[in-house]
């Protein structure tokens, strides 16, 4: 079993079609089109970097996202600012595009005192209240009701809000997917499933997750509308993206789309795919790669020269070397975050073991 | 002054705090029209609308996962478990998010709300309506327990719950929803999360106990009186944070110490206090700490009396203290 190729009709970057379309209210203009390349450009730099970087011992472990780039960034490109995210772990892209800081993403990676989430949780497990990205935790889909609900809370304030929840193919096999997808469904919560279809959940391919014969297909059953893109086409995604958080914005509901993608890298770093996947499957995705389609696009139509290709590549590199540079002179963070935030204020027992933890500390410092 | 049992406390505290506080949404089985099954939420659904008091799908997960998600997004829910015995499906959600948000994202994120379930046995409720489970949760950091015994501290306690900045599992003892009542005041006033209440003073014993044990500990405390023992009885109320400066006063106080619930004897929260009491208060003891418990099986139907801890089993316990 392999993920195969996928039959969608809405293709925008193989069509040509799309100088047209792109007159059509709300579409990129090229200095957005550029942009979107960038952070492209940036997640799958970031990416390699930090898989190297697990691999040399400078960080304890890494969820990649190679490959996904253009279902992250081309839907989260598609919100307003004051909308929210609700991401998995390997959503860097979604991250990348919502502006969060490259320093910010390295610290947590490192788990050094710049760490927004100070050292407490394991690399990839994001999450950066100042762009509405939420805080994300390990057991899949656990976060799908969460983003639900607030959803409903932008709905119960009358804000013409929209929450993008992300989520693999694995995570539609879970209690939460269905707590999810029902609750937004009977309560026409103002949200929009982004479905990271990438064919492996570790070592399970989606054939062996479910019968269905897709899996856009599931929302039916939950009373609102699935659509399947090419998730290696970024502007598929994102013209699909923002019909779906148009619709929600304007109080009818939720959609979930469906991107048919790939995960061209290992599960995470303490995975080796060649245990349960084909190198010709592996090899088929890499020849469509969603960051060198978008780039082909981007030369045909004259928007990109090699020059500036290679200029932006450059930049972005010395910006990431510069931050993990910078972000490895970090400390770690101080003995008392391990005890902090637990209660808004400190119990006694929390109290007393910190006192003995210092103790403790002191000696192996 | 009117006199109330316990669900008509909470249903008081619930409709008061509501008028005052308009982030406040209900949300849970049955709650609106139905008014909830034990009725704590009747007339709410008809004063507040269905926008605050939410008839949810039959899904515990969805019901507790959309109520952080709305706490995180600053309202307030209390959001009702028909019956603890159903929270499982809600397990992950308590123990993933709700109880590690703020923690888990460096203090970026949190969601304070109170999640309300009648707990306990003696209803004839079988394996799944009898539950009290209540050291699952005080097991889990990040996440305060709260279990009343009478309508005063159902009311107090709730209001200082629903204004908690941290989650909190409030535990209702259902055993007792109509048979405990007294004078609770109308309008607010709050009970602190956190102090336990010196229910009796005594000298020879110290019961401690909460929720509706603490109903049978007083009466094996008055007849352990006719006996001529003087019985001290504790309800903690809180069991996460523990006041343990309580706890503490009363062991230096008697010497002797029987703990009560009606939750399964091993890795019950009764086993924490004695933990807690020989670690820091050893030397005042005159013998053993006693738990009075469920016993270490599934909670049985048809013998159910004999599965709760009663007033002949808490005698038992003060005669063989009396005599070490």
């Amino acid at each position: 079993m392999s993920q195969s190729r996928p039959q969608v009709k809405d293709k925008v970057l193989q069509v040509a079609g799309f100088q047209k379309e792109r007159e059509m209210k709300g579409e990129p203009s090229k200095e957005e089109l550029i942009h979107i390349y960038r952070v492209m450009l940036l997640t799958r730099l970031f990416d390699t970097k930090s898989l190297n970087m697990q691999r040399q011992g400078r960080i304890g472990f890494y969820v990649p996202c190679t490959g996904q780039e253009a279902s992250q960034v081309g839907s989260a490109f598609a919100l307003r600012r004051d909308d929210w995210t609700f991401p998995t772990y390997r959503d860097v892209g979604v991250a990348l595009i919502r502006g969060a800081s490259l320093r910010s993403l390295v610290a947590h990676l490192m788990g050094n005192s710049n760490d927004p989430m100070k050292g407490r949780q394991m690399p990839s497990h994001w999450g950066f209240r100042t762009i509405n990205f939420a805080s994300v935790a390990s057991p899949i889909a656990s976060h799908l009701p969460v983003a639900v609900g607030v959803a409903m809370a932008m709905k119960f304030k009358n804000e013409d809000k929209v929450v993008l929840a992300y989520h693999g193919d694995g995570a539609t096999s879970s209690g939460d997917f269905h707590s999810a997808y029902n609750f937004a469904g009977v309560y026409k919560a103002p949200i929009v499933f982004i479905c990271e279809n990438n064919g492996w959940a570790i070592s399970l391919p989606v054939q062996r997750q479910t019968a269905s014969p897709t899996l856009s297909q599931k929302a039916t059953a939950y009373g609102f509308e699935g659509v399947r893109v090419d998730g290696n086409d970024v502007l598929a995604v994102y013209r699909a993206t923002a019909k779906a958080v148009d619709k929600a914005r304007r109080g009818e509901g939720p959609t979930m789309i469906e991107c048919l993608t790939y995960r061209l890298g290992p599960h995470s770093t303490s995975d080796d795919p060649t245990r349960y996947r084909s190198r010709e499957e592996v090899e088929e995705w890499k020849r469509r790669d969603c960051i060198e389609i978008f780039r082909s696009f981007l030369k045909k139509e004259a928007l990109l020269s090699d020059e500036e290709d290679s200029r932006i590549r450059k930049e972005l590199e010395e910006e990431l070397n510069s931050a993990i540079a910078e972000e490895e002179q970090a400390p770690r963070p101080a003995i008392e975050s391990i005890f902090e935030d637990v209660y808004s204020s400190e119990p006694w027992n929390i109290r007393e073991q910190f006192e003995e933890a210092k103790e403790d500390f002191s000696k192996r410092m | 002054m009117p006199t109330i049992n316990l669900v008509q406390a909470v249903n008081q505290a619930l409709r008061e705090e509501m008028r005052r506080d308009e982030r406040i949404v209900i949300l849970g089985e049955d709650v609106g029209k139905d008014g909830g099954v034990f009725r704590a939420t009747e007339g709410l659904y008809e004063e507040f609308g269905e926008n605050r008091v939410i008839d949810t799908p039959l899904s515990e997960s969805g019901i507790i996962g959309t109520a952080i998600g709305m706490a995180i997004y600053g309202l307030n829910p209390v959001p009702e478990i028909q019956f603890l015995d159903f929270i499982y499906p809600a397990f992950d959600q308590i123990v993933t998010n709700l109880a590690k948000l703020r923690y888990r994202s460096g203090g970026q994120y949190s969601c304070h709300l109170v999640v309300r379930a009648p707990y306990g046995g003696g209803i004839k409720g079988g394996h799944y309506h009898s539950q009290s489970s209540e050291a699952y949760f005080c097991h889990t950091a990040g996440l305060k327990v709260v279990i009343p015994a009478t309508p005063y501290d159902t009311k107090g306690l709730l209001l200082s719950s629903i204004r908690d900045k941290d989650p909190v599992i409030f535990l209702e003892p259902k055993k007792i929803y109509r048979s405990v009542k007294e004078e609770v005041p109308e309008g607010e006033f709050t009970v602190p999360i956190g102090k336990a209440k010196l229910a009796r003073e005594g000298s020879d014993v110290s019961i401690i106990a909460y929720g509706a044990m603490l109903h049978v500990a007083l009466e094996a405390a008055e007849t352990a009186r006719k006996n001529g023992v003087d019985v001290e009885v504790l309800d903690l109320r809180t069991l996460i944070p523990l006041d343990i400066d309580a706890v503490l006063a009363t062991v230096k106080k008697t010497g002797r110490v029987i703990i009560v619930h009606e939750a399964p004897k091993t890795g019950g929260f009764g086993a924490e206090i004695a933990a807690l009491i020989s670690e820091k208060a050893i030397e005042y003891l005159k013998g053993p700490i006693i738990r009075v418990a469920g016993y270490d099986t599934p909670f049985p139907y048809t013998l159910e009396e004999f599965y709760m801890p009663s007033v002949p089993r808490i005698m038992k316990a003060i005669d063989k203290l009396m005599q070490y």
